[in-house]
């Protein structure tokens, strides 16, 4: 008999040799205390957290958690049920209401989670024989989506409009066709150029989609993205979102002006056959998201923080994956595994937690230590972090 | 319409970049297992195929092709839609 698991021996061996050379395992950190949402307890050590996506740092909003207990204690600890048999409740409706009025939307869904939102809109909005063109970047819910679906998948390079051009131009002219874009792309830091890109798809006759995941929050005037910087607000279809980074807690959605948009809750399958969010989820989203849309000091610090930080980090000498800080993520490229362990060591050890990313998740083959600032994080902060890349890289040679 | 030597020589032109094993090039070469291509390696190899013939190869239509003559089979026919 085949073990089914023998296939996995060679992650198991690449691991092993890892935690074999004295290193703590990046995958499996443990917060035993949350003190805040730019701090926390890590094996007995007082650590900054600047890897957490907690970009305006609502997970400790007083009232937000106000709007949880409350919700918590009037409505139960889960609602046992998809929405559309008996787990739609109150607040979800509320939710909803409060994303139409950030978004200034006619219509949205909530989702359990921004990766199920994904899987639901994409495998459902193109069908057979219609298309999906997607940023060979894209997210693992991006293509998870299309690998539920059973439209036809074209894939351009990372945020060229010329290619997306060229690809759009040779398909077929009948069939619908959706083009998945993201505001901020994730292991980079990097935006797309979505003037120019929406652009193109509409002159090619397609709907558009766009994740605005890491955008949300703190893009344009509203917070609402970076499609709403970019100015296309009028030309994008629908707007898929998570709750997991600037709104605080847990869950997905999508809003969109189209006038058949509420059948999805009838056919699209990630929505119908799982379980809805608890009821004090959804009150902390809706308070959280209501708050952020006056946020506008939040907003500049984390800004600040962000070009701050990618300054220094550039002043030190280390390699970044944008030239400027093009969003609240400041991705660090080192030039192997080794390296990027080590260093990811080395911060964790003096106090400093950030993310640790690598192939196939990143792109091109590339090592990378991801920071994503928040806005919580104080001005002192941001100096010891600096400080903490600083004795950290000198310590590991990947600066001089 | 080209023929089969025609299109398989072509793509084994546009092979040759990527060929860093100098596996020798036969209907049956498969890209994985002879060439040792990683994924980044196909999405550059079929982004230079479509281009030289001016065609679309869906990620579906990716997943069936492992070896060359399957791609040349595939060309030939998205050719003559
Ligand atoms: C671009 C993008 N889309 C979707 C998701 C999924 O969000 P969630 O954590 O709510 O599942 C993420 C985050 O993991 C993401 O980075």
């Amino acid at each position: 008999m085949t073990d089914l698991f023998s296939k996995f021996d060679p992650l198991i061996d690449e691991r092993q040799a890892l935690l074999d050379r004295g290193v703590r395992d990046p995958f499996s950190i443990v917060m035993e205390k949350v003190i805040s949402p730019t701090e926390a307890i890590i094996q007995g050590k007082h650590t900054i957290l600047l890897g957490t996506y907690n970009y305006m740092g609502m997970t400790f909003d007083r009232d937000v958690i106000e709007a949880g207990k409350s919700a918590l204690d009037n409505f139960g600890a889960g609602t046992t049920g998809s929405r559309v048999l008996n787990g739609t409740y109150q607040g979800h409706k509320e939710c909803e209401q409060a994303l139409i009025d950030f978004y200034g939307m006619e219509h949205a869904i909530v989702f359990s989670t921004g990766y199920q939102a994904n899987l639901g809109m994409i495998s459902t909005l193109a069908g057979k024989g219609e298309y999906i063109i997607l940023d060979a970047d894209s997210h693992a819910s991006i293509y998870d989506g299309c690998a539920l679906g059973n439209a036809e998948v074209v894939r351009f390079r990372h945020n060229n409009v010329e290619d997306l051009d060229k690809r759009l131009g040779r398909l077929p002219k009948e069939p619908g066709k959706l083009v998945v874009l993201e505001g901020v792309y994730s292991m980079l830091g990097d935006i797309a150029p979505l003037k120019e890109m929406v652009a193109v798809a509409k002159k090619h006759g397609c709907m558009v989609l766009v994740d605005e995941a890491h955008g949300m929050g703190f893009f344009g005037e509203n917070g609402r993205g970076v499609f709403e910087e970019a100015g296309v607000a009028d030309d994008v279809d629908f707007v898929v979102g998570t709750f997991s980074k600037s709104v605080g807690t847990v869950g997905g959605f999508c809003v969109s002006n189209h006038p058949k948009f509420e059948v999805l809750r009838l056919v699209c399958r990630p929505y119908v056959f799982t379980a809805s969010l608890p009821p004090s989820v959804v009150a902390t989203a809706a308070a959280s998201i209501r708050k952020l849309m006056h946020s506008g000091e939040k907003r500049a610090h984390l800004w600040k923080n962000s070009k701050r930080l990618h300054q220094g980090l550039r002043d030190l000498g280390f390699q970044l994956g944008t030239e400027t800080a093009q969003s609240a993520i400041i991705a660090v490229m080192l030039p192997d595994m080794d390296a990027t362990v080590h260093m990811w060591q080395a911060l964790l050890e003096q106090g400093l937690y950030v993310n640790m990313a690598r192939p196939p998740a990143t792109p091109a083959g590339t090592f990378l230590l991801r920071c994503s600032l928040c806005a919580e994080h104080t001005d002192a902060q941001v100096g010891e972090i600096l400080e903490m890349f600083a004795i950290a890289g000198r310590a590991t040679g990947c600066i001089s | 319409m080209s023929t089969y030597d025609d299109t398989f020589g072509r793509i084994a032109a546009q092979i040759e970049p990527f060929n860093k094993k100098k596996a020798s090039l036969r209907p049956g070469t498969s890209f994985a297992g002879d060439l040792e291509w990683d994924s980044l390696t196909v999405m550059d190899f079929v982004a230079a195929i479509e281009d030289e013939f001016d065609i679309i190869i869906t990620m579906n239509m990716q997943a069936e092709i492992e070896t060359i003559g399957q791609l040349v089979d595939a060309v030939m026919k998205l050719q003559a839609e």
